[in-house]
């Protein structure tokens, strides 16, 4: 996993967190849509943006990764997205 | 073994996606109990070739929710005549069950288990360190020192069972039915009218049915976006291993929730070895060096004379995992489609229970009281089975 910080690293230093989601808003959204963020999940095969942490140097970042074929396509930090 | 049917007939009074321990559990009971015989189960690779194939065949009833309690008791009862049902040997193999507890809140955990257990009639007992060291001499009792067994969750009716065999078996009797068994047959699409099942796209051509079973483990969210239902379901891959034959020393099931691992010893003297899940998703069945060296350094852990043992074989399986570790089953949003998943890496003691009670339900038109705790309904009323503490290791 290449980290966007300390470039390629072994996948044992990473944890991986998941989807990046955007969170409904919790004061206007309804009870079915805070169910469906809160549970459900996009389990199909994709290309998809992902949360993952570099646990020796806690850096967090997104990495877009196949997940068919489990290769990471790219990396970068929040907010910095090429 | 089986007929092979040539061609797909244009219309199917049910049809079932993946012919797996599962969906061909659902096609015998259909046709047996039901006398609902115009099924097809359609398959995209061959017979029992995922998670049915892929499984540690661990056969244990000693959950912690009384939901689950229950419905695999129910399961453990099925298997006990199956293979005289089937009239072929499933190997079905009685050793008892140990769940190791390393820490005190593990053998608090064990207490609950034990005690929800008994309350429904189940052989569960706490045990300590000196009885499981009377039961299997060969295991490291203190693990090396550094995880010190203090007790376990003592199953006595734990079994292991030929887990191609109860594919074939199902397939088999399914067959002598009527049933029709569809191999290299994908399901492409599913077609809907007014939220209603009314046919089946496949790589074969159309069906018309209005009633279609998905059990399809590992494959589950790429059938549920077709037609349009949101899961809770997410896919990690699950590993194991065998090792090289070895004369029979084991008899027991250990598993190690601390140490992250489960072995048992099988007919033919292979250990066969399982982890944890692997800690992100993957939609495909590759191995990892990183699991073999970890399993294998637990497994020195418990048992250190088996350091010059060769591992023969590992593989890979798709878990499909729910939020609350309990399965998702039976009816959906959309009318004529029901679900069996949800099974992550618990699916295969279920197989028996899973094809009766939802052959129930698709025959019924309704859930079979065994399964109402597992409907898809529960995330969005928060009203979940919470099986963590008892459906797998290492979460």
């Amino acid at each position: 996993m290449p980290c966007p910080v300390n470039g390629p690293r072994a996948i044992a230093e990473f944890i991986y967190w998941g989807e990046v989601r955007v969170s409904p808003d919790p004061n206007t959204c309804t009870d079915d849509e805070w169910a469906d963020y809160v549970f459900n999940r996009n389990g199909a095969p994709g290309i998809k943006k992902e949360w993952w942490c570099h646990t020796p140097s806690n850096t967090w970042f997104i990495a877009e990764r196949d997940t068919l074929a489990d290769r990471v396509l790219r990396t970068w930090l929040p907010g910095t997205e090429p | 073994m089986f007929s092979t049917p040539t061609d797909l007939h244009s219309e199917y009074d049910v049809v079932i996606i993946g012919a797996g321990g599962h969906g061909l559990a659902a096609a015998y009971y259909l046709a047996r109990d039901h006398g609902i015989k115009r099924v097809a189960v359609l398959e995209k690779g061959y017979i029992g070739g995922g998670n049915t194939g892929r499984n540690t065949t661990i056969i244990r009833s000693n959950y912690l929710t009384p939901e689950g309690v229950k419905f695999y008791d129910a399961s453990v009862r099925l298997w006990q005549d199956l293979a005289e049902d089937f009239d072929l040997n499933l190997f079905y193999s009685t050793r008892g069950h140990f769940t190791l507890a390393h820490t005190d809140s593990a053998v608090r955990t064990m207490r609950w288990r034990a005690e929800v257990n008994k309350h429904f009639g189940i052989e569960s007992e706490l045990v300590g360190p000196d009885f499981v060291k009377r039961a299997c001499p060969s295991i490291d009792i203190t693990c090396g020192g550094h995880a010190p067994i203090l007790g376990a969750l003592y199953h006595a009716p734990g079994a292991i069972a030929r887990h191609d065999a109860v594919a074939w078996g199902y397939g088999r009797g399914a067959c002598q039915r009527g049933v029709e068994i569809h191999q290299q047959t994908a399901v492409t699409g599913i077609d809907l009218v007014a939220g209603k099942v009314v046919g089946v796209q496949t790589t074969r051509g159309p069906i018309k049915t209005s009633k279609v079973l998905c059990a399809v483990a590992g494959f589950t969210p790429s059938v549920t976006d077709m037609v349009g239902i949101r899961t809770p379901i997410y896919i990690h891959p699950l590993q194991a291993m065998v090792s090289e034959p070895m004369k029979p020393w084991l008899d027991q099931i250990f598993v190690s929730g601390s140490l992250h691992i489960y072995i048992s010893q099988s007919a033919r003297g292979e250990l066969v070895m399982g982890a944890s899940l692997d800690p992100y998703e993957v939609h495909s069945t590759r191995s990892t060096l990183d699991f073999t060296e970890t399993l294998a350094a637990h497994m020195l852990d418990m048992f250190p004379f088996l350091s010059h043992v060769k591992v023969n074989r590992q593989w890979s399986g798709m878990a499909d995992m729910t939020p609350d570790f309990a399965p998702l089953m039976g009816k959906t949003e959309v009318e004529g489609f029901y679900l069996d998943a949800g099974w992550g890496t618990w699916g295969f003691k279920a197989t028996p229970v899973c094809g009766k009670t939802m052959a129930w339900t698709v025959a019924n038109d309704k859930p079979h009281e065994l399964i109402t705790g597992f409907s898809l309904d529960r995330f969005r009323n928060y009203s979940l089975t919470g099986e963590k503490g008892a459906a797998s290791v290492g979460h």
